[in-house]
């Protein structure tokens, strides 16, 4: 693997609660990310998984520097963003692009996709005008759209096809990374393996990194290189994709691997299922120690006092888990 | 006898944008404490087919074309409203997806609760909150006693959907039909409420249509499966048969482009083109414009239903007629 080109140190993002009408009280702060340190490396496609509230979405904006860092430092080429003037940042941007969830909602509808696009490249005075056009329309082809479609609006294509708009909307302006956050839920089955198989396609073709957020663990499982997953804003296993979902050795991973249903009506009726107690604590008062011991069941005593950092073990791979290795 | 019969169910919508067949010809049976899913992806009739049979079409816009939904000797497409009205929420229950907006926001989780109970049987409100606080228990919400008299928003998803569950089995049903209920939860909640929709079944004996878009789902859950696309069925096996004989080319086209958990591919297999224009009408097979196998009578011919062994049936003609 290259050298990273992101690099997260210790990020924090915390946002605070207040209360009352007038005199905003300060009452808690909900910890959405705490303490993320991971690298990605260039043409990497790093996935991120975790369920709904353990913070995914809020590290993916924390990355594009959408919401402030509370502390931490996110370094993109050794340029570091979190302590960068807003014009810094506004260049850094060029090199970091994101994706979002829902095509129907990330579009504008009052602009075509001529608009859309050009949009970007005009901003960053990228090519004079006169090549607009063509560049435009060479976007449009690169993620399998015709660039007669280019006078249209929003509403007159297709999710799969919307989306396929907002993903040349973000390689626009030739990105170094792009940070996708659940791209394909939106999508049915047949259209989700099209978008999939384009992603791959291009990060291969462009050497771009991508960090795809995605709760469905088989899609990352697909996609990915390496897999992160997320518990209550931190990770709590990182390694390869194959062997972080194929062998996983947190027990939250483990849960979460086993929860998911296999379209195979044979081992699906005979496998043991591991079903977790509960709900996912709030990230407001998270319980002390491993957030996840409440509902582990392999949790001992010392997994209440202790945060269990994440240690690097044999290929790559990291655990957070106090009991790593005995069970 | 099966428990419901439905055939030839034709549910159209009447838009200014022209007429959409959203159920187009749709007939099956289901026995009593059997299992069906119906899978499909979005816009291929799924929801609707179980909305008619539960009368909660929105009349106009939709219309119920032709058709009958007998349930136990009665035909709820064409009973009297009091008629319907003692079969629905009693023999026959149904949950939803989205538990964040099922649920009356302004009611206590107890009135809304023990409502079905007030309703259909005659019985005191003490001993039907007795038997709500017993439900609650029996879905798995821990401190029932207490959290009977919180509102909605007190619960997490998980829960709600619980709730949803416990309201829908309080009258002892028949039949549940369940649309789609755990695509709104994480994985680890919806494992939580397969396992609880199972156990249930078994202790009341009813049976469910399950709605999903997940394979996944259905391949533990359900006894049969049929596949719908652009408001008809093109498949329907028992489970097993389905997932490892798959005959129509869609159902075999949907099943290759889910992305394995066991194995990694290099690129997944994608259906070309996109859902048909349920607007438009759609003569003959209406796969025929994606399918890989289509030729020119699969566009125009007389496609339907037709049995390939006891128990399983595709819409596929070049199937039928051996050639793929």
């Amino acid at each position: 693997m290259s050298s990273p080109i992101l690099q997260l140190t210790d990020v924090k993002t915390h946002f605070p609660i207040n209360q009352g009408l007038i005199f905003r009280r300060h009452v808690g702060t909900v910890k959405a990310v705490d303490g993320v340190s991971l690298s990605v490396a260039r043409g990497e496609v790093l996935g991120l998984v975790g369920e709904s509230g353990c913070g995914k979405s809020t590290l993916a904006r924390t990355i594009m520097q959408l919401v402030p860092t509370t502390a931490g430092t996110v370094v993109l080429e050794g340029r570091n963003l979190t302590t960068g003037s807003l014009q810094e940042v506004r260049d850094v941007r060029r090199d970091m692009q994101m994706v979002f969830q829902d095509p129907y909602a990330s579009l504008n509808p009052r602009l075509t996709v001529f608009d859309t696009l050009a949009e970007p490249l005009r901003v960053h005075g990228v090519c004079p005008d006169a090549e607009i056009p063509a560049r435009v329309g060479k976007l449009m082809e690169r993620v399998g759209l015709a660039a007669r479609f280019m006078q249209k609006y929003p509403h007159e294509f297709s999710g799969g096809q919307r989306q396929r708009i907002a993903i040349a909307r973000a390689l626009a302006l030739e990105p170094k990374i792009i940070v996708a956050d659940e791209p394909v839920s939106a999508l049915d089955v047949s259209i989700q393996a099209q978008i999939l198989n384009l992603l791959s396609k291009l990060c291969r073709e462009m050497n771009l990194a991508l960090i795809f957020i995605a709760h469905d663990l088989s899609v990352v499982k697909h996609i990915s290189d390496r897999v992160a997953v997320m518990y209550l804003g931190k990770i709590v296993e990182l390694g390869p994709a194959t062997e972080v979902i194929e062998r996983p050795q947190h027990p939250y991973t483990r849960a979460l691997v086993s929860a998911i249903p296999t379209p195979n009506p044979d081992t699906e009726r005979t496998r043991q299922r591991i079903v977790l107690p509960g709900d996912p604590p709030s990230p407001i008062n998270p319980p002390a120690g491993c957030a996840f011991h409440p509902r582990c069941p392999h949790a001992l005593d010392k997994c209440k006092s202790a945060v269990p950092p994440l240690v690097a073990g044999a290929e790559g791979r990291s655990v957070a888990c106090v009991r790593f290795g005995e069970i | 006898m099966p428990l419901l019969s439905v055939s030839d169910l034709r549910t159209y919508f009447y838009t200014r944008n022209g007429v959409y067949r959203a159920v187009d010809g749709v007939s099956f049976d289901l026995e009593r404490g059997e299992t069906l899913g119906i899978v499909g992806e979005s816009g291929s009739g799924k929801s609707v087919t179980c909305y008619s049979i539960m009368g909660l079409i929105p009349q106009p816009p939709g219309r119920i074309e032709s058709g009958t939904a007998v349930f136990d000797g009665v035909d709820l497409l064409h009973c009297t409203p009091a008629q319907a009205r003692s079969i629905r929420g009693k023999r026959v229950a149904m949950i939803f997806q989205d538990p964040m907006t099922s649920l009356n926001p302004y009611l206590r989780i107890s009135d809304q609760l023990i409502e079905p109970l007030l309703i259909h049987e005659k019985i005191s409100k003490a001993d039907a909150l007795r038997r709500g606080l017993a439900m609650l228990e029996a879905v798995g919400i821990n401190d029932a006693a207490r959290r009977i008299n919180l509102y909605p928003h007190e619960f997490s998803g998980g829960m709600r959907q619980r709730v949803m569950i416990a309201m829908a089995l309080i009258t002892k049903p028949e039949l549940l039909i369940a649309d789609e209920p755990t695509t709104a939860l994480d994985v680890t909640v919806q494992a939580q409420i397969l396992e609880l929709i199972k156990k249930m079944q078994q202790e009341i004996g009813m049976a469910v249509i399950f709605i999903t878009h997940d394979l996944g789902v259905v391949s533990g859950l359900c006894d049969r499966v049929q596949v719908m696309y652009a408001g008809r069925i093109v498949e329907t096996a028992d489970t097993r048969t389905l997932f490892h004989q798959p005959k129509h080319p869609y159902t075999r086209a949907l099943q290759r482009s889910i992305p394995a958990l066991q194995a990694k591919g290099s690129e997944l297999y994608t259906i070309r083109g996109l859902p048909p224009d349920l607007s438009k009408p759609l003569p003959g097979c209406a796969f025929a414009a994606r399918c890989e196998f289509a030729v020119d009578r699969c566009r125009t011919g007389n496609v339907g239903l037709a049995p390939a062994a006891p128990g399983h049936a595709h819409a596929c003609l070049r199937v039928q007629a051996g050639e793929i």
